[in-house]
């Protein structure tokens, strides 16, 4: 199946710069915080990345269907208003339906609303865009982080902890890397993980001030 | 926080639980600034300053909010609290200090995306139900912790730039993130202290 058939041409070119060229975490290095903070549990991953997704698709819904009526002065208010209201549902949901993952993650729920990414894709895509193509970059997107943050997850809960999703799958005399779990271990994955995208995408480096 | 003494409030949040290298918060200035000290300096200046001023006028909105049972709309109160305040930071700058402004530039009107400034209004008022100095206190040394890391991360970086061979891949944003994993490294060091 081709994705040119299924989204039209420029569905298909939103679907590939969101989901590999222009890789919201690794090129643009926004949406981090969250990347860092919540990797250590693959759970709470899926709980971080279905919350991001879900406010990116509500934020790509009304900033493109109100993008001809927001004045260019107050719109990052607005973005912030409408992330602030959709990251407030998400909190709601996980504490009525999953009280032990709403704990674990804390305060890092309410921390989506200033995930650089969703404000960046406002910023950058939905405000100029109508809403069937909003929607397909937010999907793009929201993918994209998902996949990142599975894959610092995934390694680091078997490394650190031994198990996946909470089922043990080591070997008994494994022995816990400790300092995957801790934070810094968060920062040495992650710049890894970087260091391989960057490469296999062929970003430039920035220039150095 | 358990303890209530402020000296231990202080140390806590500025060495132990540093916002940046302990929550991992406010990274994406800190990858983009941490490339010269600075303007690494400056904008960590600039983080105290918004910190200190939306946590207290947050900490006052939040007891309002609670008597009225009105919590649930609290994240969009904070934060529009929050952009108003980077608002009048932006305008005070703009109006007396223009040369640090323009070295700014984009970075300023991002402090309200910055996950610290919100991180530390939440955590004083919902998570720890600190007092109104407590709560002063905490956002103060918080926000110092935010600024020292940042200008570790950036003075370490200069040097790098200056002697070191990076690989491609790595430069910018990788590199920064291996740095600040061993300075976080040697930060869990201090989590004896209290």
């Amino acid at each position: 199946m081709n994705l040119k058939e299924i989204f039209g041409k420029k569905g298909a070119k939103v679907i590939k710069n969101g989901v590999w060229r222009e890789h919201p975490i690794s090129s643009a290095t926004l949406g981090i915080c969250s990347a860092l903070a919540i990797s250590n549990k693959v759970e709470n991953a899926i709980a971080m990345s279905a919350g991001v997704i879900f406010v990116l698709i509500i934020t790509a819904i009304i900033i493109s269907v109100l993008r001809k009526i927001i004045p260019s002065r107050v719109r990052i208010i607005i973005y912030m208003i409408t992330i602030a209201a959709g990251v407030t549902i998400v909190d709601l949901v996980l504490k009525a339906y999953f009280p032990t993952i709403s704990e674990a993650m804390g305060p890092y729920v309410p921390l989506i609303i200033t995930n650089c990414m969703i404000m960046g894709r406002a910023e950058a895509f939905f405000v100029q865009n109508p809403p069937k193509l909003s929607l397909i970059d937010a999907l793009a997107n929201g993918l994209a982080y998902t996949y990142t943050l599975m894959a610092i997850a995934i390694f680091r809960e078997i490394f650190a902890f031994g198990t996946l999703l909470g089922v043990r799958v080591t070997p008994s005399g494994w022995v816990d890397w400790v300092v995957l779990a801790a934070p810094a271990g968060a920062f040495f994955v992650l710049g890894v993980f970087l260091w391989i995208t960057r490469t296999a995408a062929g970003v430039e480096p920035p220039k150095s001030s | 926080m358990g303890e209530t003494s402020l000296l231990s409030i202080f140390i806590t949040a500025l060495l132990i639980q540093n916002v940046a290298l302990y929550y991992l918060l406010g990274m994406c200035p800190f990858v983009a600034l941490s490339r010269s000290l600075t303007t690494a300096f400056g904008m960590g200046a600039a983080v105290i300053f918004v910190v200190t001023l939306t946590s207290s006028a947050n900490w006052v909105i939040y007891q309002i909010l609670e008597a009225t049972g009105s919590q649930i709309i609290q994240y969009i109160v904070f934060i529009i609290v929050i952009a108003a305040c980077v608002q009048l930071v932006e305008m005070i700058m703009e109006r007396f200090f223009p040369a640090l402004q323009a070295s700014f530039g984009i970075f300023l009107p991002l402090i309200t995306v910055n996950c610290t400034v919100l991180f530390i209004s939440l955590k004083a008022t919902t998570v720890d139900n600190l007092s109104y100095i407590q709560t002063v206190v905490y956002s103060i040394s918080a926000a110092i912790g935010f600024w020292l890391a940042m200008i570790m991360v950036a003075a370490i970086y200069e040097k790098l730039d200056l002697i070191g061979k990076v690989p491609k891949g790595l430069q910018g944003p990788g590199i920064i993130m291996i740095i600040t994993g061993i300075i976080a490294l040697a930060f869990m060091g201090f989590s004896g202290m209290v």
